[in-house]
């Protein structure tokens, strides 16, 4: 017990900052309609572009936004490969997805990891501080920065551009006798989805003190963990949209809290993988699962009738 | 109003199941015309909707628009010009938005959508009493997601965002077919009023004769990609349901009645 406590603080500060990627897997997942696994990939662009600009002297918030713009960049390809080249969304990120490796490896001086010591740079996260009751401690300037785009999330999806996509998600004939063009909306989605997740990738990297060329593997599976987790456990719960960004990022808390009891229990990093694997699946079919006993019971009600 | 001149379009064209949906059709619409439309399955009622819609593009012919050629326009473009009602329920409007979300997304039809909020407080007066003369109730649920309502809520709902802008012509596709007769007879009474009120230019694709009769100033009736029948004024007025049987077996040159246009 006293070690999962030890160990909570990691897996919050963790599991937050993975939070804003579970909000542009939210975007896409569950506004948009899109399974967009261009994320694997654009994860990992945002940690390389983030660490070779902070390595290269440029102010981490600048490298910050610069991820940002990168990630958008990435989202936007998937976007027109869906849209103008009639290539199916889940292709057309894994297309993305894969090209991006080789991008991400040359943007990365042609290594597969790059470190940036907290030592030498002025970073924004690090996990060395994340027991340290202070200002360096990274969970602060996470939590910022995952209030700040909350806000703008809840402000964008209630404008008129936002509510348009909000339509082309849910109804695609609806949309378009409404006169909206849903291919532009697709584009502006994947774009938003695929910034704020290369703007997760380069806090993580931050936080790590490193960047992997493979950091963003399975990491599509993460972002629908917490969204998933995020609906489920909380459930009960009345809430306005707001309410739902904030639970889509507790659910990635809850993943990762998952997560470190199961290593807790003497299973070893090497695992982790299969872990959330399981993890996701019985998460997934638990809506389903719990369905099927109602309809069982509901049937049985009616017999017994 | 609305012109269609000799369209046609054939589905899958080039292979054995080429299908030829319309035939050099060509239809006038003047203004505040109601039509209703009738014919057999795959007669083409739903394919001509659907072309002046844009939902695809024409094989040949055009369609002209209050003076626009529209031939060559996508739906989203066509839709400031045309409000459609689907025959399925659940097509014409947003589930997971909640009422005035959706009406909101009618009234900016035609517009450019930017930044501004997308619900202004003003609007929201205006649509409760949109949706007063409904006389369903719905004025006191405007924060209620549609994916609650009943089909035929939902269909209502979808005939007043259709013509919240008013449109330059009003598709109704089969638009009372999924419903029960009681519902099914009230959206149709609805539809008479906003279609009298607004003085729409409208096109109502419907499978009972009794229907095409009582409604509208004018019946085309449609075979095999073709108007085969054209009645309007004090002729369609006398109209009865043995008479368009009767053009009905001597339109497509067969004796076999076709039971969901007798039952309906």
């Amino acid at each position: 017990m006293g070690s999962l406590i030890n160990a909570l603080p990691g897996a919050v500060s963790q599991g937050l900052v993975w939070g804003i990627m579970a909000l542009g897997v939210y975007v896409t997942y569950r506004i948009l309609d899109v399974a967009d696994l261009t994320v694997d990939g654009s994860l990992a662009t945002g940690g390389a572009v983030c660490v070779m600009m902070i390595r290269a002297g440029v102010n981490p918030w600048v490298a910050l936004f610069a991820a940002l713009v990168a990630g958008g960049v990435a989202g936007l390809v998937t976007a027109l490969l869906h849209t103008k080249c009639g290539i199916p969304a889940i292709l057309a990120g894994i297309l993305t997805q894969l090209a991006l490796y080789s991008v991400n490896l040359r943007i990365m001086g042609g290594k597969s990891n790059q470190p940036v010591s907290v030592d030498k740079y002025n970073l924004i996260v690090s996990q060395r501080y994340v027991r340290e009751f202070s200002l360096s401690n990274p969970i602060i300037p996470i939590i910022l920065v995952l209030a700040a785009i909350i806000g703008i999330l809840y402000w964008f999806f209630g404008t008129e551009k936002g509510c348009s996509i909000r339509a082309t998600g849910a109804n695609k004939s609806m949309a378009r006798a409404q006169g909206i063009n849903p291919d532009n909306d697709i584009i502006l989605g994947l774009v938003l989805s695929n910034a704020l997740v290369a703007l997760s990738g380069a806090l993580i990297a931050q936080y790590q003190g490193a960047v992997d060329v493979n950091m963003g593997r399975g990491a599509i599976v993460i972002g629908l963990a917490a969204v998933i987790i995020g609906e489920v456990v909380f459930k009960k719960i009345k809430h306005n949209f707001a309410g739902t960004l904030t639970f889509v990022t507790l659910g990635a808390v809850v993943y990762y809290i998952v997560i470190q009891i199961t290593l807790l229990l003497g299973l070893n990093t090497n695992d982790l993988k299969l872990i959330t694997a399981v993890i996701v699946g019985l998460f997934l079919a638990l809506p389903y699962w719990k369905g099927k006993v109602s309809d069982r019971r509901s049937r049985k009600g009616a017999k017994n009738a | 109003m609305l012109e269609l001149k000799n369209i046609s379009k054939t589905f899958n064209k080039g292979t054995v199941n080429a299908k030829t949906a319309l035939d050099n059709l060509s239809l006038t619409l003047n203004d505040g015309d109601f039509v209703t439309v009738i014919g057999g399955n795959g007669a083409g009622k739903s394919t001509m909707l659907n072309a002046i819609a844009g939902v695809f593009r024409v094989d040949e012919g055009s369609i002209i628009a209050d003076g626009n050629d529209i031939t060559y326009l996508p739906d989203y473009k066509r839709a400031s010009i045309l409000g459609r009602v689907f025959q399925d329920p659940m097509m014409g409007t947003n589930p997971n938005m909640m009422i005035e979300e959706n009406m909101a997304l009618a009234m900016r039809r035609g517009q450019r959508r930017g930044l501004k909020w997308g619900i202004t407080q003003k609007e929201r007066e205006f649509y409760h009493e949109q949706l007063k003369l409904l006389k369903l109730g719905l004025e006191d649920r405007l924060t209620t997601k549609v994916g609650l309502l009943s089909g035929g809520q939902r269909q209502a709902l979808t005939l007043l965002m259709a013509t919240l802008k008013k449109p330059k012509v009003l598709l109704l596709d089969e638009h009372t077919a999924a419903l029960d007769p009681k519902t099914a007879e009230k959206v149709l009474d609805m539809s008479d009023r906003v279609v009298e009120e607004n003085h729409l230019t409208t096109l109502m694709v419907t499978h009972n004769m009794k229907d095409a009769i009582a409604h509208g100033n004018r019946l085309i009736m449609m075979d095999a990609g073709h108007i085969v029948v054209d009645i309007s004024g004090e002729d369609k007025k006398k109209l009865t349901v043995p008479d368009l049987m009767a053009l009905f077996s001597k339109a497509s040159g067969s004796t076999e009645a076709n039971d969901k246009m007798l039952l309906g």
